[in-house]
């Protein structure tokens, strides 16, 4: 195991480089915080209380969001994709809001909701509802027709071809559906906490960036890309359970 | 014209061999301006094994969906018991279903696992028992689907071309396991094939459908084990409604040399 064929090599000469640049003065402190500084801030925040406070209130922010556009998403795909006049009646819908960028849609919420926490939930909900309906509503019709004709051949009711051959053909689309909700309900988390926040990560980034505290910006940043890991890591978790009929899961 | 649909249960089966088990009288379907199946009919009895040759397009599928009851047959003169179970081409198995819960789909009851156990017994798979579909082999995959089939005790058994895409060892035991399974359980069964061998082995009758309607009928009178003498001009019959000019051979001299078949000018 060469040290230079390491794909570890890249990044932590990187880090040196940062690390070396600051101490020596190039980068100021009030543009780029050292690594160094960046771990002991970290420290501190973690000890004080004050990252875990601010983390769960944009988790909460997050998981919320997440959950009402999920919810809406679902069970818009499954009126879509189950049934024709569902499908007539909400399809047409959901196209055209999918042509809406949600960011552009912030004012407006900001209007209805005034600046608490109401427009940035509905901006998240808003946001991560698309992917979750399109999916389950293509993998709905996407079920391979030869296995429903073998349900009904066995004399499978409406109701049993939905739970046993409809809603588990469709779940590997409503799973990338979720994946794709995950990932954007982060960036909306991001962009809806610069809507005036008074808690959260966006808070501690505009307030840090007031006192040029680069730092701080720096353990934020680290926080956002822990959490996106976390949902990742979540679907895959969720993939392996659900999905452990797929061959290439299997162990043969 | 009238529908009747016998929704009887394996332990009141009523036993009338006067009776037969399917009855189809002038059946036409059509798709548009196209004539599917023209003008049929069909009696299968009870227990009894009738196998349908015909040419992709002929209407096979379209009459096995029917007695399968996939298709509305409002309207039509049509008896076709309660109790029916298909064997697919393709196994059609649940991928997200292990083996013994595809054996038991739709099935309620406190026993399903015992009867999915005792099914999956008979056609040799009690170790694939918790195994998933797309982890099987295709001979695997149709046994599944035979047990799935049998576990319902149908009246009517229809296989639609099962063997098809197993490899000629394997549609052998196949076969085997199906006269076996049949002598225990004795459902009626129509056997839709492309396969003339397979037809003459297996069943106590053959149709060939042509455009929809059925243009030839033999019944075989030989028992099965002992068919080899009677079998060679049958089959040369049988190649001959299907359009192929054959002499009366086994299958080793049909294809070869002065007995090259003819396709005769058909369709």
């Amino acid at each position: 195991m060469s040290l230079f064929r390491s794909r570890w090599l890249s990044p932590l000469t990187l880090l040196f480089l940062w690390e070396a640049l600051c101490r020596s003065g190039v980068i100021p402190e009030h543009v780029l915080a050292a690594p160094s500084t960046v771990l002991v801030t970290l420290a501190q925040m973690v000890r004080s209380g004050e990252l875990l406070h601010n983390l769960l209130i944009s988790f909460g922010r997050v998981s919320l969001g997440l959950a009402i556009g999920v919810a809406i998403g679902i069970a818009a795909g499954l009126v879509a994709g189950l049934s024709r006049p569902g499908e007539a009646l909400v399809d047409p819908v959901m196209q055209i809001k999918r042509t809406i960028p949600v960011v552009a849609l912030a004012p407006l919420f900001i209007i209805w909701f005034g600046i608490g926490e109401t427009p940035k939930v509905a901006l998240i909900a808003f946001a991560t509802l698309f992917p979750v309906y399109l999916n389950l509503y293509n993998g709905i019709r996407g079920v391979d027709k030869r296995l429903v004709d073998a349900g009904v051949s066995f004399g499978l009711s409406r109701t049993q071809l939905i739970l046993h051959v409809i809603l588990p053909g469709a779940l590997p689309s409503l799973l990338v559906g979720l994946r794709y909700a995950l990932t954007i309900s982060i960036v909306m988390l991001v962009i809806a906490e610069q809507i005036n926040a008074s808690a959260g990560l966006g808070f501690l980034i505009n307030y840090a960036r007031d006192f040029m505290r680069t730092d701080i910006i720096v353990v934020c940043l680290m926080v956002y890309v822990l959490l996106g890991l976390g949902a990742d890591l979540l679907i895959r978790l969720i993939e392996d359970r659900a999905l452990a009929w797929r061959p290439k899961l299997v162990e043969a | 014209m009238s529908v009747t649909l016998a929704f009887a249960r394996p332990p009141q089966r009523p036993v009338d061999p006067e009776t037969p088990l399917v009855r189809l009288r002038g059946f036409t379907r059509r798709f548009g301006e196209t004539v599917i199946l023209d003008d049929l009919d069909l009696d299968i009895a009870h227990g009894e094994i009738v196998a349908l040759l015909g040419h992709s397009g002929s209407g096979k599928t379209t009459l096995l969906r029917t007695l399968a009851n996939l298709d509305s047959v409002e309207g039509q003169d049509v008896t076709i018991p309660g109790v029916r179970a298909v064997v697919f081409q393709d196994a059609r198995l649940l991928p997200w279903k292990r083996v013994w819960k595809n054996v038991v789909l739709g099935l309620g009851g406190r026993n399903v696992r015992a009867r999915a156990e005792a099914a999956l017994a008979e056609v040799g798979l009690t170790h694939r028992l918790n195994a998933w579909p797309l982890t099987l082999s295709g001979g695997e995959a149709q046994r599944t689907a035979l047990a799935r089939a049998l576990v319902r005790e149908p009246e009517l058994l229809l296989l639609d071309e099962p063997f098809a895409a197993l490899d000629a060892l394997t549609r052998l035991k196949m076969h085997a396991l199906v006269l076996r399974l049949w002598r225990v359980h004795r459902p009626a069964v129509l056997l839709v094939t492309h396969d003339v061998d397979e037809a003459m082995a297996l069943a106590d009758r053959v149709l060939v459908l042509a455009k929809g309607r059925i243009i030839a009928e033999e019944r075989i009178e030989a028992e099965r084990g002992k068919r080899t003498a009677t079998i060679r001009d049958l089959r040369a019959r049988l190649l001959g409604y299907l359009g192929v000019d054959a002499h009366a051979a086994s299958y080793a001299d049909l294809v070869a040399g002065a007995h090259e078949p003819q396709t005769v000018a058909a369709e």
